[in-house]
C-alpha cells in the first residue's frame, strides 16, 4: 500500500522536474526559461520530498518530519534566486524575443 | 503598521515561533528535554540578534496570515500544472511581456512578500522593484513603488494588475496593517 503512495509520489515529482527541464530548453529567450525552473521544480521537489517522508516515517521508527524543513527552504530560496537571475538579465540587457509586450515598461539602470 | 512589539522580552514573536518549530522539526523528537531547549533558543536567539536586525514590521493579524499562506500553497500547485501545460504546449502561442504593477504596500518587508509570492505563482516572475534605492537619496521616500514583473502567457494586462493586487496585495496589506 504504502509502496503504492511513495512510488506515484516519486513519479509526479519526477515529470514536473522533467516538465521544467523541457522548459529550459525548449523557451526561445532567458526571461521565459526562468518561469520553467522557479515553478515547475518547486511542486517536483515537494512531491519528492513526501515521497521521502512516507518512505521514512514507514520504515524506520517514528514519523519523519524533517522534509518539510526541506520544503520550506527551497519555497524561500526559488523566488530569491529567480529574481538574482531576471535582475542581472535586465542589467545585461539581454534580448527578448520580438513578440514580448511592454519592453518600455523597463527603466534605464542606474 | 507596529515595529516595536508587545513585550521586550520577545522582540520578534513569528521568529521564536519559527526558531521553536524548527528545532523539533530537525530533532525529529518532542521529547521534554527538546522542548525545553528550543524554547531557551527561541527566546535567546531573537533576543541576541535583535541589535543588529533592522526593525521589520510585525504579523497583526495572525489568522488571516496563516489563511493567506493557505491560499498561496494552493496557487503554488495550480501554478505548476498552469505553467507546465504552457511549457508543453505550443511555444509560438505564447505572448510573454513585461507589466508594471502599482504597489500600495510601503515597507521593504511585505513587497519582499509579494515579489515572492508573485514568482512562486501563475506564469509571474517578480523582475524588478521602482525606483531603485541606489537612485533615491537618504531618508527620501519615494512617491510610488511599481513591481516590475515578467509574465510568460499575457493575456488581459490590466486583469493581471487587478488580480494580483486583489488576490495577494491587498491581504498583505491587513496583515501587516500598513
Amino acid at each position: 500500500m504504502f509502496e503504492w503512495i511513495i512510488s506515484i509520489l516519486l513519479l509526479i515529482g519526477g515529470c514536473f522536474i522533467l516538465v521544467g527541464s523541457i522548459g529550459l530548453v525548449k523557451m526561445p529567450d532567458f526571461y521565459m526559461r526562468l518561469h520553467g525552473p522557479t515553478k515547475a521544480t518547486t511542486l517536483g521537489m515537494a512531491s519528492l520530498l513526501t515521497a521521502a517522508m512516507v518512505f521514512f516515517s514507514t520504515t524506520q521508527a517514528g514519523l519523519s518530519i524533517k522534509e518539510i524543513l526541506i520544503s520550506l527552504f527551497l519555497l524561500l530560496t526559488a523566488p530569491i534566486s529567480g529574481y538574482m537571475m531576471i535582475k542581472s538579465a535586465i542589467h545585461h540587457k539581454l534580448d527578448c524575443i520580438e513578440r514580448t509586450k511592454g519592453i518600455d515598461n523597463i527603466e534605464d539602470d542606474v | 503598521m507596529r515595529l516595536e512589539a508587545k513585550y521586550n522580552w520577545l522582540p520578534s514573536p513569528f521568529l521564536s515561533l519559527l526558531l521553536f518549530i524548527v528545532w523539533l522539526f530537525l530533532n525529529n523528537s518532542v521529547s521534554n528535554g527538546h522542548i525545553v531547549l528550543a524554547i531557551i533558543l527561541a527566546i535567546i536567539i531573537p533576543l541576541a540578534t535583535k541589535p543588529f536586525r533592522t526593525k521589520q514590521p510585525l504579523i497583526i493579524k495572525p489568522g488571516l496570515a496563516f489563511r493567506h499562506l493557505l491560499l498561496v500553497l494552493y496557487d503554488i500547485i495550480t501554478a505548476n500544472v498552469q505553467v507546465a501545460i504552457l511549457i508543453l504546449g505550443p511555444t509560438k502561442k505564447l505572448t510573454p511581456g513585461f507589466v508594471k504593477v502599482p504597489l500600495d504596500l510601503t515597507h521593504s518587508m511585505p513587497i519582499t512578500i509579494l515579489a515572492s509570492t508573485v514568482s512562486l505563482t501563475p506564469g509571474t516572475v517578480s523582475a524588478e522593484v521602482y525606483p531603485w534605492n541606489e537612485s533615491l537619496t537618504e531618508d527620501e521616500e519615494p512617491q510610488e513603488r511599481f513591481l516590475l514583473i515578467h509574465v510568460l502567457n499575457l493575456e488581459d494586462e490590466q486583469a493581471l494588475i487587478n488580480t494580483i493586487k486583489e488576490r495577494y496585495e491587498a491581504p498583505l496589506k491587513e496583515i501587516f496593517q500598513c
